[in-house]
């Protein structure tokens, strides 16, 4: 009996142990990395671009670039998924969600790679606004389009007998029957879109370029900077000032980050209770 | 005399209602076409990219031959040099030579390393956190895991090269190197090598398998873990004997999709891997370098190259990263659609 008693704490110990391995790097990344910005943090950072201490402009840089992800990964995406979940059918649909998957799957350096070969080079473009927009977009649309199934998949199929049963056709029933209780299950797909967008650099390294300037909202010939792009070009900088802004953008990132899982949590929240509304 | 034939409409099936879908009575068609185009263009850019990928591989491909894979000297060559290098009516500069056996071997041994390291952690880790911690504190717990998938990979990158590694280099490697065991000897350097970043890439992916897990831990049936109280198990015994079981094909198509991010991270390795090229590192502690990291490293260079060859070549090396992901990906997939849905993985796979 204290064998088994024994092996029980063992077994429980070695899993706080795991638990501890996975917690530590977490809380480790975040106290390093705030550390190494305290000597850049400040007011400065924001109101200065990176040609002097600060890092305003690729600030506005990231935050543009969102905001083009948002427009055409999660217009595109949104569509998709309401494709998938309401008309495909078969065959059809199978072989799409089946792509889909295969494209999540595609290593971020060869989208950037391929969005050098092809946007920045081939069609003259080059670096700007929307190579990198393009080149984000087909990295996280696979995601988008998944929440967005999965959101509208979890709508009781009742509502669809009984939209159908009132005489409404198909568009109107996923306009104003079927997307209201899905919408929490989606925007928050979109924000961990917009979460991995904003921690990319794979393949923004080769479409985006950097500039000194605050960013146009030009969509082509107009390099734009962004804050991954920061922490990496200044880490391998000489100098404690680059080691500190290169910090400083992490810290910026992650601060962003934590924003946007606290919004995702709040709307995946509701998304629950949307559900659970819904199940009588 | 004419033959008549009546050609009967179909009769207009409504579609399959297999999720119980109810055909609309007027379905606006212009809006279905529109979304059909949204739906269509996740395909349509997968199509572009391995096309464009290919083709722009082809010249490489051909050029390279058998000793891409075959040879440990990549390098674009001298660009200075007069003359050049024709192999099979593909010129490049003289002295060019592209082959990635280490480049492989980097990428699949640190790949390997990670997920080796992370599914036990993963694994233990969310265990305890779905089934002894109480539900008040999952939630508070359960951040750290959203965090380290949120991190980015360049941040990781900042934390290795400066805190991760030279902390490891002055203490546990020092430890590891003092035991003389083949290939874990030699100097400890300063933190940047092939067990730096395969650590970091466990880390990078420790998130995708323990979200996995605590999703499948809990949706394993209460009643069966009942019967096993009930049999007088003790509670590890009914992890290993009810939970276990109920989610091993779940963890190992996460493992799978853990390793195909492990396989096509670019950015953490660039920073933290040293950027060994040439040569097989000689102990775990050396330097290295992956495929994808090669890329990003190499394509700033790859540009002055005026015949072209080293972006190709480049391009061979990312189509060679690609099949090896995706057939990652696709192992992963197909596990985890024989498992019931629940535990949809978590995070990006690559």
């Amino acid at each position: 009996m204290t064998a088994r008693r024994i092996r029980n704490a063992a077994f429980w110990s070695a899993c706080t142990l795991a638990f501890l391995c996975v917690a530590a790097p977490a809380l480790s990344v975040l106290i390093s990395v705030f550390h190494q910005a305290l000597p850049a943090l400040g007011w400065s950072l924001l109101l200065k671009r990176t040609n002097g201490i600060g890092i305003q402009n690729a600030i506005l840089g990231t935050l543009v670039m969102l905001l083009g992800v948002l427009i055409l990964a999660g217009g595109v995406g949104v569509a998709a998924g309401i494709y998938l979940a309401e008309f495909a059918t078969g065959r059809h649909e199978r072989l799409l969600r089946f792509f889909s998957e295969i494209l999540a799957g595609m290593p971020a350096i060869v989208i950037g790679y391929i969005g050098y070969i092809t946007m920045v080079v081939q069609f003259h473009w080059g670096f700007s606004l929307a190579a990198a927009v393009i080149s984000l977009s087909i990295l996280v649309l696979p995601y988008v389009v998944k929440t967005t199934e999965v959101a509208l998949r979890q709508v009781p199929t009742f509502l669809r007998e009984a939209s159908a049963g009132l005489g409404l056709d198909s568009t109107t029933t996923v306009w104003r029957i079927l997307i209201p209780p899905a919408l929490p299950g989606i925007v928050s797909g979109l924000i961990v879109a917009l979460a991995i967008s904003t921690g990319e650099l794979a393949p923004l390294l080769f479409t985006a370029g950097f500039s000194d300037q605050n960013p146009s909202l030009a969509l082509v010939h107009h390099q734009v900077p962004y804050l991954t792009g920061v922490i990496f070009t200044d880490l391998a900088l000489p100098g404690a000032r680059a080691h500190a802004t290169s910090a400083a953008a992490g810290a910026v990132t992650l601060i962003l980050l934590i924003i946007l899982i606290a919004v995702g949590r709040l709307v995946s929240r509701g998304a629950r209770r949307a559900t659970a509304r819904m199940t009588i | 005399m004419s033959i008549t034939t009546e050609v009967r409409p179909e009769p207009s099936v409504p579609p399959r209602s297999a999720r119980g879908r109810v055909p609309g009575l007027s379905a606006d068609r212009s809006v279905r076409s529109l979304l059909l185009v949204a739906a269509l263009l996740p395909t349509a850019a997968l199509v572009f990219l391995t096309y464009q990928m290919v083709k722009t591989a082809w010249p490489a491909v051909i050029f390279n031959g058998v000793s891409f894979f075959t040879t440990k000297t990549f390098t674009i060559g001298n660009l200075y040099a007069t003359g050049t290098e024709v192999h099979h009516g593909y010129t490049a500069a003289k002295g060019a030579s592209y082959g990635i056996l280490p480049l492989v071997f980097g990428t699949l041994v640190s790949s390997f390393i990670a997920v080796t390291l992370a599914v036990p952690v993963s694994v233990g880790g969310a265990i305890l956190l779905a089934e002894r911690i109480p539900v008040r504190l999952q939630g508070v717990l359960g951040t750290f895991l959203e965090l380290l998938a949120g991190i980015p990979s360049v941040v990781f990158g900042l934390w290795g090269v400066y805190t991760f590694g030279p902390v490891l280099s002055r203490t546990v490697f020092k430890w590891i190197a003092a035991l003389h065991i083949p290939w874990f000897g030699g100097p400890a350097g300063a933190g940047q090598g092939l067990l730096t970043a395969s650590l970091v890439l466990a880390v990078m992916i420790v998130p995708i398998i323990a979200a996995t897990t605590r999703e499948l831990v809990r949706s394993v049936p209460s009643i069966s873990k009942e019967g096993a109280v009930a049999l007088g198990l003790t509670s590890s015994e009914t992890v290993r004997i009810v939970t276990i079981p109920f989610i091993r094909t779940g963890v190992v198509a996460a493992s799978i999709l853990g390793l195909a991010r492990a396989l096509g991270e670019t950015i953490a390795v660039l920073i933290i891997s040293g950027n060994f090229l040439n040569a097989f590192p000689h102990s775990i502690f050396d330097p290295f370098s992956t495929m994808a990291s090669t890329i990003a490293a190499f394509l700033d260079s790859a540009l002055t190259d005026s015949t072209g060859m080293a972006v190709h070549s480049l391009a061979e090396v990312g189509l060679v990263l690609l099949v090896i992901t995706l057939v990652a990906n696709l192992a992963g997939r197909m596990l985890t659609r024989r498992f019931s849905g629940a535990g949809l993985p978590v995070g990006r796979g690559v």
